[in-house]
């Protein structure tokens, strides 16, 4: 069951990486980054049935990273859309990208 | 004292420092929001964080000197690693709110939310620094990282902050994901996130090769991102350009240091049984960081985006010492990040007073001048640069001189060699801000900036800042010892784990 679920894993990991890389719009950017952490967490998930219940443990606290993550960068994408009135990354460009 | 966990109060003393920033980053939150400070300058607010950050290096400085810690696999290291180099965070962070002073005055932030962040941060390092297990390394990265990612954003009414603070969250939570699936694999691979049982398993050759090349690939990735390493530092300038200058400061001197700490348990105690496959990544990354940070620095015309390639140049310098991998470089390593905690945010301090506490006058133009106009700031700002420059007499010199040595003994020729002829090409960047300030005549009289308020405190630690270069680079013994007694800790520790793990089965 392992070799399957890491493979699911990094499939998943490798579509957020991918988004992260295409994708302009800087909610859909922060949400594929979500999803790489939630790749990782079935990684650990998957691993803690061979290595003992810690990585059960580590999924608590990359959920909550994972929040305090969104509420300061769901604040930071308010706080240019202000400014820009736009959430595409290209339109951000006072400073050289 | 012998700390053996025996009772749970061990276990607050053995992190005291980090509990006693917690607590007054939360005090200074309170006291933000309360009625009395709102509308002021936040000064009052200001040193009392310098206060909660000399009673946290007091703490430090019990265990330093006053604790021994009976195992070495706990999840938090009581070793001197950890707590050299949470004086030096707690340097860069009293430094930053010291620059900052007058800045949060006049840009009108919020400054209990401004300096509980800075202390929360600080406690983040910390947690970097001393952690002995993967995942207390992620969260101390995170913790630091999203005070870090709310600072660089923290001056909303300007939109380059915005940006910055926007380009800094989505590519760090982007490098945190490499590192944290890195984490996943080493341990899948290993069976703990320990960095003591991921060595002994490692060097027992249990660990399962499958998972830990891809692993140790990600881990590296991760760091590098951190530390700005070169195929991984297109944030950097424009994050460093946009933040408010004494975050910047901040960012340049603390996280890079803070994140250095932790690759260098990571990789050379973690990791040190696959020395012999990581090396040559890292030499490469290291190869390049030097040469494009230093190449790509000479054509900036604006000192923040110049001092961000410059400190992405030292970050290839620091990884020399990771990639030599022994007790010199490693001493050195220390040693050099404090010199370099200090050089940068007093550098970068001058940069707040040319810009008049605010974000303009960062051009190259604008120094000119400025050092007839204001002598003291002047002459400081050149033995900032002059050390940045690693100029013989300066700390900076004898900390790249460490490098070097480190380096040697490893026998990376090359990449000493590359070392020195970057540093020769960084002399053109860093000595031409000099020349705009001392040789160059002002086209007119600059009147707003030749006002420019700077209060006393920030003299009196920049006077302090340049006493340090100077006296380390003259008489570096003390600091220099302090650094090797502090990595022998380390390295210790990695021996009898080893050799204890030969000893068992």
């Amino acid at each position: 069951m392992l070799t399957p679920a890491l493979l699911l894993s990094a499939a998943l990991f490798v579509i957020g990486t991918l988004g992260v890389i295409v994708r302009r719009n800087a909610i859909i950017i922060f949400l594929c980054i979500e999803l790489q952490l939630n790749a990782v967490n079935l990684a650990f998930v998957a691993l803690s049935r061979y290595t003992g219940i810690e990585g059960q443990l580590y999924v608590f606290f990359v959920m909550t990273v994972a929040a305090a993550e969104a509420a300061v960068g769901l604040a930071i994408i308010i706080s240019i859309f202000r400014h820009y009135e736009t959430v595409n990354v290209n339109k951000f460009n006072v400073l050289k990208w | 004292m012998l700390l053996d966990y025996t009772s749970s109060a061990h276990y607050v003393l053995a992190l005291l420092p980090e509990v006693v920033l917690s607590v007054w980053g939360m005090g200074i939150l309170v006291a933000g929001v309360s009625g009395r400070h709102q509308g002021g300058s936040g000064q009052e607010l200001g040193w009392l964080t310098i206060a909660g950050l000399a009673f946290a290096a007091l703490a430090n400085g019990w265990l330093y000197f006053g604790v021994v810690e009976e195992t070495a696999t706990a999840m938090i290291a009581l070793d001197r690693f950890r707590l050299f180099a949470n004086w030096i965070f707690l340097l860069g962070a009293g430094f930053a709110i010291i620059v900052s002073l007058p800045y949060v005055a006049r840009q009108r932030l919020q400054a209990g939310e401004y300096y509980s962040l800075i202390l929360f941060a600080a406690v983040g390092m910390m947690f970097m620094a001393s952690a002995r297990d993967l995942m207390v390394i992620f969260l101390g990265l995170e913790l630091m990282s999203i005070g870090v990612y709310a600072l660089a954003g923290f001056n909303r009414r300007d939109r380059r902050s915005a940006e910055a603070g926007l380009k800094y969250f989505l590519l760090g939570a982007f490098a945190s994901g490499f590192l944290l699936f890195g984490i996943a694999l080493v341990y899948g691979a290993t069976g703990s996130a320990n960095i003591q049982v991921v060595a002994d398993s490692v060097r027992g050759g249990t660990a399962v090769g499958a998972l830990m090349g891809p692993g140790v690939a990600l881990l590296a990735i991760g760091f590098a991102f951190k530390v700005s390493a070169v195929p991984f530092h297109m944030w950097t300038p424009d994050v460093y350009e946009g933040a408010p200058t004494p975050v910047t400061a901040f960012m340049a001197a603390s996280v890079k240091a803070a994140a250095f700490m932790a690759f260098l348990r990571v990789f050379l105690v973690g990791l040190d049984g696959l020395y012999d496959q990581w090396w040559t990544i890292l030499w490469w990354i290291a190869a390049v960081t030097m040469v494009v940070g230093n190449v790509i620095a000479v054509v900036q015309s604006n000192v923040k985006r110049m001092l961000a390639y410059s400190s992405i140049a030292h970050g290839g310098y620091l990884l020399v010492a990771l990639v030599a991998g022994n007790d010199v470089a490693a001493a050195g390593l220390l040693f050099y990040l404090l010199v370099y905690t200090i050089m940068t945010i007093g550098a970068f301090a001058i940069v707040v007073t040319v810009g008049n506490q605010s974000e303009s006058n960062s051009r190259i133009e604008d120094y000119t001048g400025f050092g007839w106009q204001r002598p003291l700031l002047g002459l400081l700002m050149t033995v900032f640069l002059l050390s940045l420059a690693g100029f013989p007499g300066t700390a900076g010199f004898i900390a790249k001189y460490y490098l070097l040595l480190g380096a040697a003994e490893a026998r990376l020729w090359v990449l000493a060699v590359i070392l020195v002829l970057t540093t020769v090409v960084s002399y053109w960047y860093y000595l031409r801000v000099a020349w705009y300030m001392w040789m160059k005549e002002p086209e007119a009289a600059d009147g707003p900036r030749a006002a420019a308020v700077t209060p006393l405190a920030t003299h009196i630690v920049l006077v302090i800042g340049v006493a340090l270069i100077i006296l380390g680079g003259l008489f570096p013994g003390v600091a220099l010892d302090l650094a090797t007694g502090s990595v022998d800790g380390l390295r210790q520790a990695v021996g009898e784990a080893a050799a204890a793990a030969a000893a068992g089965p």
